[in-house]
């Protein structure tokens, strides 16, 4: 059972009448985002998933937008954001709380299984402890969902433990295993081990910004890894809180990164506001079905992005790479005046 | 001891309850206990104490002492034991 099956045609016919149904209900029960759909002047019906309005993601850090009354809510999730923002805040009720975990385990069994896997944690405890949990924190606990007899890479004071990693791999390294951390993290702390972790799944995200300075990309990422460390099972994946429980995951053969079957991305033109082609990078917007209590089912980001092609990858569908974040004042642009024609 | 006892004493244990806490009504996230790292724990010691494998999709399921006394049957753990 995977939810890497679609077509992009059959993906396109599957989405686009959820996707418009979850427009109306969102309209209908979220009265700024009722707001903004008017002020944009965007109506049913729409043809194409292209054809939807999109949200900047910035908004979430200024509007309270959620489609269910404040007593259905039942967790409120935040972003880090970057210094001196306001954090994203996503409402959740308990029908989308419970969706998203079992939607991203459901992406990753894909390349992990059926069972929880031995799980070695490119962390500290210290990041899933205490009442405030940091963002990392809680990617961490969420992921964590899909392991079992936890160790952490790093001791409480930052520090690579690797006896506590030896004792590992004495117990666990026999058989498959999962390894989960950020990509800077697992840069930084995994190959100074020097241990083999040829059985070993590794699972990242996080984003390249911290690893562009050394002009480590993906490529040199996985060959790294390869030759120091016998990984060879090697997953990036994409994904934000205004968007929690969705995943795009890199393929197999680190071609880039793929949609579950319940989304879709869309690569569009900062100046035409139409989708780029396959080839041409531009601003990376992100579909899914599941923000079922909070109109987030279509967002643009603030990342730049590319797809590399379409229907011709390990898995079906698009298969694109996020680029990075996108220059300041170009941001600023669009969150404040991208709105869909 | 039934089955039941001993799953209430591990739900005591994994939450940090006091011995003698009423459990059978308890749901995940109602108590400030059963938080999401206590909940791993909680599952953890359920598979020690019960010899059962629980994966995944069963753990994020698994969202009161109800659902976790249903998924011990399903394992095949039963008032016998």
């Amino acid at each position: 059972m995977t939810v890497f099956t679609l077509t992009e045609a059959e993906r396109e016919a599957f989405l686009l009448p959820r996707l418009a149904a979850l427009t109306v209900r969102h309209r209908d029960a979220c009265p700024p985002y009722a707001r903004i759909l008017a002020a944009i002047g965007s109506e049913p019906p729409y043809a194409r998933v292209a054809d939807l309005p999109w949200l900047p993601v910035r908004l979430f850090k200024t509007h309270e937008l959620r489609s269910v009354p404040r007593e259905r809510v039942f967790r409120v999730l935040t972003s880090s954001g970057t210094t001196g923002q306001a954090p994203s805040r996503i409402h959740l009720d308990r029908e989308a709380a419970a969706a998203q975990p079992r939607m991203l385990a459901a992406t990753l069994r894909t390349v992990l299984g059926e069972q929880r896997l031995p799980m070695l944690i490119v962390d500290s405890r210290a990041a899933v402890r205490g009442p405030a949990l940091s963002a990392r924190g809680a990617g961490v606990l969420g992921m964590m969902n899909l392991g079992r007899h936890y160790t952490f890479v790093l001791d409480e004071g930052g520090e690579v433990d690797s006896a506590a990693v030896r004792a590992f791999l004495a117990r666990h390294g026999g058989g498959r295993f999962l390894i989960f951390g950020f990509t800077f993290m697992v840069w930084l702390h995994l190959r100074e081990l020097g241990l083999d972790l040829s059985r070993g799944i590794l699972i990242h995200s996080g984003g390249w910004k911290r690893l562009a300075d050394q002009a480590v990309d993906a490529a040199v990422f996985r060959g790294a890894l390869r030759r120091e460390c016998g990984l060879t099972r090697v997953h990036d994946f994409y994904g934000m809180v205004e968007q929690i429980g969705t995943v795009f995951l890199e393929g197999p053969d680190g071609g880039g990164l793929y949609c579950p079957d319940f989304a879709n991305v869309l690569i569009r033109d900062p100046e035409t506001w139409e989708e780029a082609p396959p080839g041409v990078p531009g601003v990376v917007e992100v579909v899914s079905t599941l923000p079922t209590s909070y109109p987030g089912h279509v967002l643009l980001t603030e990342d730049l992005g590319v797809v590399h092609g379409i229907d011709d990858g390990v898995w079906p569908g698009k298969r694109f790479s996020v680029l990075g974040r996108l220059p300041r004042a170009e941001v600023r642009g669009c969150s404040d005046t991208a709105v869909p024609a | 001891m039934s089955h039941l006892d001993r799953l209430r004493d591990v739900f005591r244990a994994a939450l940090s309850l006091p011995e003698g806490t009423d459990v059978d009504g308890l749901e995940y996230r109602a108590i400030p206990q059963w938080d999401s790292l206590a909940h791993m724990a909680l599952v953890a010691a359920m598979e020690d104490e019960f010899a059962v494998m629980i994966d995944t999709d069963e753990m994020i399921d698994m969202s009161s002492f109800a659902h976790a006394a249903r998924l011990l049957e399903k394992h095949g753990v039963s008032a016998a034991l």
